[in-house]
């Protein structure tokens, strides 16, 4: 109703008449008077709350019993059991223990907001601190330092001060062994030919490889190099560096670069996976636009400009992997990545620099 | 010895309950702790609950995640799948996804466990969250409970370290693909980051190392972490005692509520169960991570709208907005034949360096802003400090933005909208949300402040509408008791402070910043309605008009 609180145009708001310790403040009414709640005054409604909490407490035993009759007479083991039987379970255990629990914790808190006093009080707070206690407690400080005698002594001082700054050093040195040097892992990968022997691209995950015949117009596969699965060790690692989307498109619409014109073969070109990113795979082919699309972050190439970046956090292309057809007809690289792959990494320049020379 | 004898007889239990107490008290002295925290005030307000729902749900994770110790296998070595799960069966995969399977399957009650694992600690975090953001708009955070506040912002980092190395441990596609971006920020890091990460994953990411040492950290170290932290939390509660709301009653010096016996320990102690039985009900009724959907890692596949845990989501949300070329610049740069992924490192680390470094500072920021040394124990409303507020809901904002953009594929294919066109709104939301949400948010406080002084000083409306003598029609205001009046007027106030002169009379530069960030943080204000103001809006009756006038002129005379 009043318009109190516009004030004049040039105080933004304010109608304070003064600085707050010149004006006159409303005086502390203090706790405002108790209200008897029904339960205090009515001795049935009392009574009416007790039995309301030991019937909550009541379903806290009945849902402890459920839980029970779901651990024991539910068998995952049987013959019949199934994905149903499991989720049938579960939410007889989480039924079970939700009654178990909201009704011990609901009854208890009933009880201690129908029947147990809800007088609010007042307690005084004390200082954190007192000042007696500081100068009681720099005596103590300024009698030990003086009993150490560390200021009268430096020489105890300083090589005390050496040594414990050089004590944790060792800790720092034991946790050398956590994992071997980068060197140059990161440049290499398995499709780099093999005694002379140029790799085959292999469908991935069953490892058969692809003729170039297979790969029909708007197609694309998820491949790993021929032999990836017949690894024991380190499979995984080196899946991580060497799964490649190989794609046909109409070879007029490709733009190869200058250098790069025999690196696909009749439409058919090869790009690593991995996101240089942040080293998710590139899963997602958009067929009508020849766009790679990364489903983590969305970072999107356009394979028509040998997957440059056109959307998203990604900053480099994806690397090509340079393929051609052997004998047998069967796609295969001809050699290694010109490039590490993946996400970039402080001496991937250097990398890419000596995989060139 | 004589003067034992004149003294009072020893104290001797009567029942058999009495003397076990009584033993152990004579060795504990618990008699002097139960008379000192026995009848303890706790104030009482709902907001106080999200400190006791995370204490709680931490409890509810050492349980459960005990019970998933027992028959967790951390390993990476090679395994096929023969447990009664069927569309795995034979499938290669670690034996920790193994083992999280057969907890999911074969083992009775193991997928409850679990559920009641993940579901507490998306709950952990989400509490830590929802109180600081009460201690912060209620300015819980002031003297002298400072330090404390910096104890929960390391909680709430140990509680998201937590969280993290727990989901990556059954080793499924999601979490490995959750590495997998882990390892491609840690590699963009200047000069040791391809160190960290073969140091991390012992060699080549995904290596055979990881889930075994994420596994440590997670039940050993960061756990332990946290319990230390919460020593430190609860102990320094007790030290300061805890806050209160204004009202009546109530002031910095005095502390006003239940006892803790027994009404105070009844509610808190029951609260815990409500929260167990809450999470039990989530548990048994709403699947989380349903891993063997997901297949075991794999670098090649990968599942489209992938999420992390929702609080992970802040920075994958802000690794998602940064571009990584303007038209055909790149943003990562190759200096003196070095790589700086700054499309990546600035993401990653920048915002949540803001964040964090603003909220560990704050309560010191706005001590020097304010030069206000008194102990605060009575709390402030939000709108009551209407700059404060307007900072946190402009952060609150900026981080529920990158926290959409971890989401905007699911928003776009959600709501039918070009994946790049949210993207594009989402980074120009970046900048300007929090701008506005800052200004929104001071001129909402202020409106509320202004409302709360129109109804100190004329009363409440109560829809009564009456038709005067001379045909005006008035809605009546019924004035307020003094306690409801108390809780509008009864707060602070603080004005713009000048720059002073330091003592050789210098006015320094810093003072002068400070000076200007008191006049932005205090120049709108809302003063506390005064007895005055409010002897003056009855003193003239039902004269509206009069009331107007005079206050008017009041304020033009200012």
């Amino acid at each position: 109703m009043g318009n109190h609180s516009d004030g004049s145009p040039n105080h933004s708001g304010t109608v304070a008449t003064a600085g707050q310790n010149e004006v006159e403040k409303f005086q502390d009414p203090g706790i405002p008077p108790h209200r008897l709640r029904l339960a205090d005054t009515d001795p049935k409604a009392a009574k009416r709350a007790e039995r309301q909490v030991a019937l909550l407490f009541g379903i806290s035993v009945v849902g402890t019993l459920i839980f029970l009759v779901a651990y024991f007479a539910i068998d995952l083991g049987a013959e019949d059991s199934s994905i149903a039987t499991i989720r049938l379970q579960n939410m007889l255990l989480g039924l079970g223990t939700a009654f178990a629990m909201l009704g011990i914790g609901t009854g208890i808190v009933h009880w201690a907001k129908a029947l147990m006093p809800d007088h609010e009080v007042s307690e005084e707070r004390h200082a954190i601190r007192y000042e007696e206690d500081r100068q009681a407690a720099v005596r103590i400080v300024d009698d030990i330092v003086e009993e150490t005698g560390i200021k009268r002594r430096p020489l105890i001082r300083n090589t005390l001060l050496g040594a414990v700054a050089l004590a944790p050093l060792p800790a720092v040195a034991i946790f050398g062994d956590l994992g071997p040097r980068p060197d140059d892992k990161l440049a290499h990968t398995l499709w780099a030919p093999q005694e002379g022997k140029l790799k085959r691209l292999a469908r991935d995950p069953d490892g058969t490889p692809i003729k170039a015949s297979d790969v029909t117009i708007g197609s694309a596969f998820h491949v790993i190099p021929e032999g990836l699965n017949d690894l024991h060790e380190g499979k995984l690692n080196e899946k991580a560096k060497a799964v490649v989307l190989l794609m046909r498109l109409d070879p007029a619409s490709l733009n190869p670069s200058e250098g790069r014109e025999d690196w696909g073969y009749n439409g058919i070109v090869a790009y690593s996976k991995i996101c240089t990113h942040v080293g998710c795979p590139v899963a997602l082919y958009e067929q009508q636009t020849h766009h790679l699309l990364c489903p983590c972050h969305q970072s999107t190439f356009d394979l028509t400009q040998e997957c440059k970046v056109i959307f998203g956090p990604a900053s480099r292309p994806l690397p090509q992997l340079p393929i051609a057809v052997d004998d047998e007809g069967y796609l295969v690289a001809t050699s290694d990545f010109k490039e590490p792959v993946g996400p970039s990494y402080w001496e991937r320049d250097m990398h890419e620099r000596s995989i060139d020379s | 010895m004589s003067a034992a004898s004149t003294a009072e007889p020893a104290f001797v239990a009567k029942t058999k309950t009495g003397r076990v107490t009584d033993f152990v008290d004579q060795r504990v002295g618990g008699s002097g702790i139960l008379r000192e925290f026995g009848r303890k005030v706790f104030p009482d307000h709902w907001s106080f609950m999200f400190g006791e729902v995370a204490l709680y749900s931490f409890v509810i994770l050492l349980l459960s995640g005990t019970f998933l110790t027992f028959f967790f296998d951390p390993s990476m070595a090679e395994t096929h799948y023969d447990g009664s799960y069927v569309p795995l069966k034979g499938v290669e995969m670690s034996v920790a996804y193994s083992s999280s399977l057969d907890i999911s399957f074969d083992i009775r009650g193991g997928l409850f466990m679990r559920q009641v694992h993940h579901w507490a600690a998306l709950l952990f975090v989400a509490s830590i969250a929802v109180h600081m953001l009460r201690v912060f708009f209620t300015g819980a955070f002031r003297k002298p409970r400072e330090m404390n506040w910096v104890v929960g912002s390391v909680l709430l980092i140990l509680a998201m370290a937590a969280g993290f190395t727990g989901y990556s441990l059954p080793d499924d596609l999601l979490s490995g693909n959750g590495l997998r971006i882990i390892d491609g920020v840690i590699k963009s890091i200047p000069v040791i980051g391809t160190y960290i990460s073969f140091f991390l994953f012992g060699g080549e990411f995904p290596g055979t190392a990881v889930i075994g040492r994420l596994y440590m950290l997670h039940i050993l170290l960061v756990p332990a972490l946290i319990l230390l932290m919460i020593v430190l939390h609860l102990f320094m509660v007790v030290v300061h005692k805890h806050t209160q709301y204004p009202g009546p009653g109530r002031n910095d010096n005095n502390v006003v509520g239940y006892p803790l016996g027994p009404v105070y320990a009844a509610k808190a102690g029951g609260f815990f169960f409500i929260v167990f039985g809450v999470l039990a009900l989530m548990a048994g009724f709403f699947t989380i991570n349903p891993i063997w959907n997901y297949g075991p890692y794999d670098p090649s596949p990968v599942s489209a709208g992938t999420q992390p845990d929702w609080y992970i989501g802040f920075v994958d949300g802000a690794l998602r907005l940064m571009p990584g070329t303007f038209g055909d610049w790149q943003v990562e740069q190759t200096w003196l034949g070095f790589v700086f992924s700054f499309n990546v490192l600035l993401p990653a680390l920048v915002p949540a360096g803001i964040l964090f470094t603003v909220m560990f500072m704050y309560p010191w920021i706005e001590r020097w802003i304010t030069k206000d040394d008194r102990e605060h124990h009575v709390l402030d409303r939000p709108r009551n400090a209407p700059t404060r507020t307007a900072i946190g809901m402009a952060g609150f904002v900026w981080y529920c933005v990158m926290w959409a953009a971890a989401g905007s594929d699911l928003i776009a294919t959600h709501f039918s909208v070009s994946l790049n066109d949210v993207t594009y709104w989402l980074r120009a939301l970046f900048f300007i949300g929090p701008i506005i949400a800052f200004i929104v948010t001071k001129r909402v406080a202020l409106a509320l402040q202004r409302k709360d002084r129109e109804i100190a000083l004329h009363g409440r409306e109560t829809g009564r509408i009456v038709r005067l003598p001379h045909g005006e029609f008035i809605e009546v205001h019924a004035p307020l008791d003094e306690y409801k009046r108390y809780k509008l007027v009864g707060f602070e106030s603080p004005e713009v402070l000048p720059a002073v002169p330091n003592e050789h009379g210098v006015v320094t530069r810093k003072e002068k910043r400070r000076a200007f960030l008191s006049k932005w943080f205090f120049e709108d204000r809302v003063a506390p309605a005064s007895p005055a103001e409010l002897e003056a809006a009855h003193g003239h009756g039902h004269g509206h008009e009069a009331v107007e006038a005079q206050e008017s002129a009041k304020s033009l005379s200012r």
